[in-house]
């Protein structure tokens, strides 16, 4: 079958990525935060700081400190899972954290602390690179000083084809899966893992894969920053 | 050498403002040639430089500031202020009264844990930390009002140009009103309903601040509550 008419278990294409929404500063209480779905995964990010770090001395003395807690609902996935922390919490927070570092001035922020909490309250697969592309929006709503945004996508290997953008159950059946976390305006790539068998070159085509998917989904994470202020530009306007 | 959008349009972080010789303003960063904004806000081509003013920005102390903290903690001499900035403020005794330390003093008769301060920026030390005094006129413990808190970046809008924005708010409600620079912000007023009509004036700000013709809509915001407050 050519790749044009070969469809996914969901339906989508080989390049086609999930029905995405992000929405920004959903939290009141925190200083900065984004909701996103991207297909079935619903993943909300709250965002602290630049404040004092606790405890302090786990401060650095040169530039802010960024720390990121990775968190499945209980009720996140089927069958049920525990409710604290696993191993797989905490490599993906620290994996959050080597994405989004390298986008934020933390050295103007001598010996304070960002703190991240993203808390996936549906999972459906390609949950980091969801978290990571609503924590770049959510840092963005808490007012801190960022390079460029940091956008994140997977592309993978399932039955010899290469696809965009994995879910749950792609991930769990294919042969590779490749997270990639893409400052789009630098041009830079801020996470690269690989979980799987692919040749070189298949390798080199899911990560040009994964950065195209990136540049949509940044141009979702400009579209959900903005739309905060223009709904209330038509407002004043309407009023007029 | 060129503009990359028009002026005041919203812009987010990582958008190239402008390529060309020109100076890199606020909330901009400069690389390879290029200016590149690191807020969202709105972009401002300047006479020879580009900024961007920040719809979302923390606060960062400055000397001279008028600041709102609680006090969180008590040092030998000094208070520990949280001042809503990245790093918590201190203030020294001889900062804070007349009277020289001495280990007679009790200083948690004088400003204890929970208590509200107006003090202002007069320093910040060797490792930035900002220095406060609460001696002068104004300042000092807070002892009733009601504090809000808002974008420290918006704050400029709230006192509007040349303060038209907060003097039309006192003429027209008779309240006071102690503006921090870092977002807080401290009412008393004689009667309740002037105080949460402030707080929704501030709130309605907050969220139109990047709008123009802020201070009439406002203005007309005003007497409508007025008149829906006198049927």
């Amino acid at each position: 079958m050519s790749e044009e008419k070969w469809r996914r278990v969901d339906g989508r294409a080989w390049n086609e990525l999930r029905p995405i929404k992000i929405e920004s500063g959903v939290l009141p209480n925190a200083d900065g935060s984004a909701y996103i779905e991207m297909g079935r995964n619903k993943i909300i990010v709250a965002v602290y700081g630049p404040r004092e770090m606790h405890p302090k001395h786990l401060a650095k003395p040169d530039m802010a400190v960024l720390r990121c807690r990775y968190h499945m609902s209980p009720f996140s996935t089927h069958p049920r899972r525990s409710p604290g922390p696993s191993r797989r919490d905490t490599e993906i927070g620290m994996v959050m954290r080597y994405a989004l570092e390298p986008a934020i001035f933390l050295e103007r922020f001598p010996r304070a602390s960002i703190d991240v909490y993203a808390e996936v309250l549906q999972a459906d697969g390609g949950t980091r690179c969801a978290s990571i592309t609503a924590a770049a929006v959510a840092l963005v709503d808490a007012g801190i000083p960022m390079r460029d945004l940091v956008a994140a996508c997977a592309a993978g290997k399932i039955e010899g084809h290469i696809i965009l953008d994995l879910n749950d159950h792609e991930d769990k059946y294919g042969e590779a899966d490749v997270p990639v976390a893409y400052m789009p305006r630098l041009n830079k790539v801020t996470l690269l893992q690989m979980d799987g068998v692919l040749s070189p070159d298949e390798l080199r085509r899911c990560i040009e894969l994964a950065i195209e998917g990136c540049q949509h989904i940044y141009e979702l994470q400009r579209e959900a920053l903005k739309r905060k202020y223009e709904e209330v530009v038509e407002e004043v306007k309407g009023d007029e | 050498m060129s503009a990359y959008f028009e002026n005041r349009a919203i812009v987010v972080p990582g958008d190239i403002l402008y390529e060309g010789r020109i100076r890199a303003g606020n909330n901009t960063y400069r690389m390879g040639g290029r200016v590149y904004a690191t807020h969202v806000g709105l972009v401002e081509y300047g006479r020879g430089v580009v900024s961007v003013i920040a719809l979302e920005a923390g606060y960062m102390p400055m000397v001279g500031d008028i600041v709102i903290g609680y006090v969180v903690d008590i040092d030998v001499g000094q208070w520990i202020v949280d001042i809503n900035a990245p790093m918590n403020a201190i203030l020294k005794v001889p900062d804070a009264m007349e009277a020289p330390f001495t280990p007679e003093l009790v200083m948690t008769e004088f400003l204890d844990v929970g208590d509200t301060i107006v003090a202002k920026v007069v320093d910040l030390d060797r490792r930035r930390t900002p220095i406060l005094s609460i001696l002068g006129g104004e300042l000092g413990r807070v002892d009733e009002g009601l504090i809000v808190e808002m974008t420290p970046s918006k704050v400029p809008r709230l006192i509007g140009k040349k303060g038209s924005m907060v003097s039309m708010i006192l003429k027209e409600t008779g309240c006071r009103l102690v503006i921090g620079e870092n977002g807080r912000i401290l009412i008393q007023c004689a009667d309740r309903e002037d105080e949460e009509l402030i707080v929704n004036i501030i709130r309605k700000i907050e969220r139109e601040a990047h709008t123009t013709g802020l201070t009439n809509r406002v203005h007309d915001y005003i007497m409508r509550m007025r008149g829906v407050r006198n049927e």
